[in-house]
């Protein structure tokens, strides 16, 4: 049995997660995930402006952090973190905490590749909208193919106490110390399944440790101190889920549940780069306390195809609040709104979408919302996306003068305007596998 | 009689790009059936209204007592595109459990 822990579901979670892991328990595997599918273009610009940069920057301070317990206790780490630029973060890592001994994964980023890929025929349409990549080729800003669990068991193959991924799947970073101890496969697809699913359960950290728990969440215990998940698996593709003993949350089959559900499409067919998963033949059971045994795990081939994370300027956005105070709250905001409306129409601005919320009444649930007819108050809050930045930055403009020049009681403006931001939008495409070539470098 | 969901049943949701999917489970198996039959995507969809403009699809997981359903051009854009402050649809799961369902005694009795 092999004990892998996800300290870090997405880049910004608690700092303090991985630090506990380490020290409050028994692991043997730490697995990271920092990238989500925007992540990737902001890296590309960091590292645009500095080739020394790129990468999660969070990472390297925790390795130097965790440095001795690493080596104490034999704990292997697998990440993530190197988005656009695995080399420079493995130096800094290196830089920072000289005893460890780094592999990184390279061959995921294809961004200068894609011309390449279209002049061979290869149309990398949009899989939401259809349209080809060609449509937006001048406005990329990162292309990365998402590569599967068997580079990264290479990498701890070759001995490296940290691997350093790009974009891999944030499964990939649980199945892989499987595949390298177990010694699976590539055609063992319930293993490879089974592996996949202990780690979609564990890729979002302590959301299958009671956290964000819909189900009895006033009773969940200590969440200041949530125990982040540990995987227990057995080489047959077995195992558990649990926490370290003493810490706050709880890892139960309703918990386990809600996760096992989470960003879940098809359920017979969670496609990755090593199998696809068949979430209808889980079996879980209770194990005693904070514990869910999980088995029955099938899986099919894998995919020809790998999909791309591409990101691409789109436009521009801004969201402005006001707030208004009772009485007629709703109705002042109301009438806010139509006033800036009224005043854009004026100036002539076109934007693609006005979206408006009052907050406290409708802004997270919309037209089922429960009835508030009378909030205490209520903030406004109107956004504007487009492709003209100009007509943006002119609508953050056209809240504030509302306090002196609209209804009564306007406030809440004390941050002034609000900015104006890029959106970069994300392209999902597919490639053929054989184009992704990953290989593995340790660095010195 | 008329129940409200959330007796029955807990859920949690989130985002894929436009779509948002809600994970709906039974809190005890045995009522599955109940889930099954009542909450379909037709009234999944005819509840959230102008909220959700595309398809609902519907999946059965009947070894977990839970559906899963997958709402299209559901979250304004999604991603980074939406203008909402739920962008990512994390809400939308609480909300769903308001929606009233028929169920007899003997099926709720446990």
């Amino acid at each position: 049995m092999i004990r892998i822990a996800n300290g870090q579901g997405f880049w910004g979670d608690w700092l303090e997660a991985p630090v506990r892991l380490v020290e409050q328990g028994p692991i043997d595997y730490l697995a990271l995930d920092y990238l989500a599918e925007i992540t990737m273009s902001i890296l590309q610009k960091q590292k645009e402006g500095d080739p020394n940069l790129g990468y999660a920057r969070d990472f390297p301070p925790l390795i130097a952090r965790i440095e001795r317990r690493l080596r104490e206790r034999d704990i292997k780490v697998i990440a993530n973190a190197g988005g656009v630029n695995p080399i420079a973060c493995a130096r800094e890592v290196r830089r920072l905490a000289p005893s460890v001994k780094v592999a990184v994964v390279l061959g995921d980023d294809v961004f200068g590749r894609l011309d390449g890929f279209l002049a061979a025929g290869h149309v990398m349409k949009n899989m939401d909208t259809g349209e080809p990549l060609s449509a937006i080729r001048g406005r990329i800003l990162s292309a990365n193919a998402y590569i599967g669990a068997f580079p990264l068991a290479e990498a701890l193959a070759a001995g490296a106490d940290v691997v350093i991924a790009g974009r891999c799947t944030d499964t990939a970073l649980s199945l892989a110390p499987m595949i390298h101890r177990f010694g699976w496969k590539p055609e063992e697809w319930d293993k490879l399944a089974a592996g996949t699913i202990a780690g979609h359960i564990v890729e979002c950290g302590a959301q299958c440790t009671g956290g964000n728990c819909q189900m009895d969440w006033q009773r969940i215990p200590d969440m200041a101190n949530i125990g982040y998940p540990i995987i227990e698996a057995e080489p047959d593709g077995r195992f558990s889920i649990t926490k370290h003993q003493g810490t706050g949350g709880r890892v139960s089959v309703d918990v386990v549940k809600e996760q096992l559900l989470y960003e879940l499409g098809d359920p017979k067919n969670y496609i990755t780069p090593d199998c696809v998963a068949d979430f209808t033949t889980i079996q879980l059971k209770d194990g005693g306390p904070d514990r869910v045994h999980v088995s029955g795990i099938r899986g099919g081939p894998r995919p020809e195809m790998l999909k791309l994370s591409i990101a691409y300027s789109y436009g521009w956005k801004a969201i402005g609040m006001l707030v208004y105070s009772s009485p007629q709250a709703l109705a002042k905001s109301k009438a806010a709104d139509r006033i800036v409306r009224e005043r854009l129409d004026q100036l002539g601005l076109k934007f693609e979408e006005i979206y408006t919320e009052f907050f406290g009444v409708n802004a997270c649930h919309g037209p089922v919302a429960v009835p508030n007819p009378d909030p205490p108050e209520v903030q406004l809050r109107i956004g504007v996306r487009g492709q003209d930045r100009k007509a943006v930055d002119r609508f953050t403009r056209e809240l504030i003068p509302l306090v002196l020049s609209g209804p009564p009681t306007g406030t809440g403006f004390g941050d002034g305007r609000p900015p104006v931001r890029e959106v970069v939008a994300y392209w999902p495409a597919l490639i053929p596998r054989e184009l992704i070539q990953t290989s593995v470098e340790v660095v010195e | 009689m008329k129940i409200p969901l959330s007796r029955i049943a807990h859920a949690r949701s989130g985002d894929k790009g436009d779509m948002s999917n809600i994970g709906v489970i039974a809190f005890d198996p045995r009522h599955y059936p109940v889930l099954a039959r009542e909450v379909t995507a037709e009234r999944v969809k005819k509840f959230f209204g102008e909220m959700v403009k595309g398809q609902v699809d519907r999946y059965e997981l009947p070894n977990l007592g839970a559906l899963n359903f997958l709402m299209h051009e559901a979250l304004g854009g999604g991603g980074t595109l939406s203008l909402r402050i739920d962008a990512q649809g994390k809400t939308l799961g609480a909300a769903l459990l308001r929606l009233e369902i028929e169920a007899s005694e003997s099926e709720l009795g446990s």
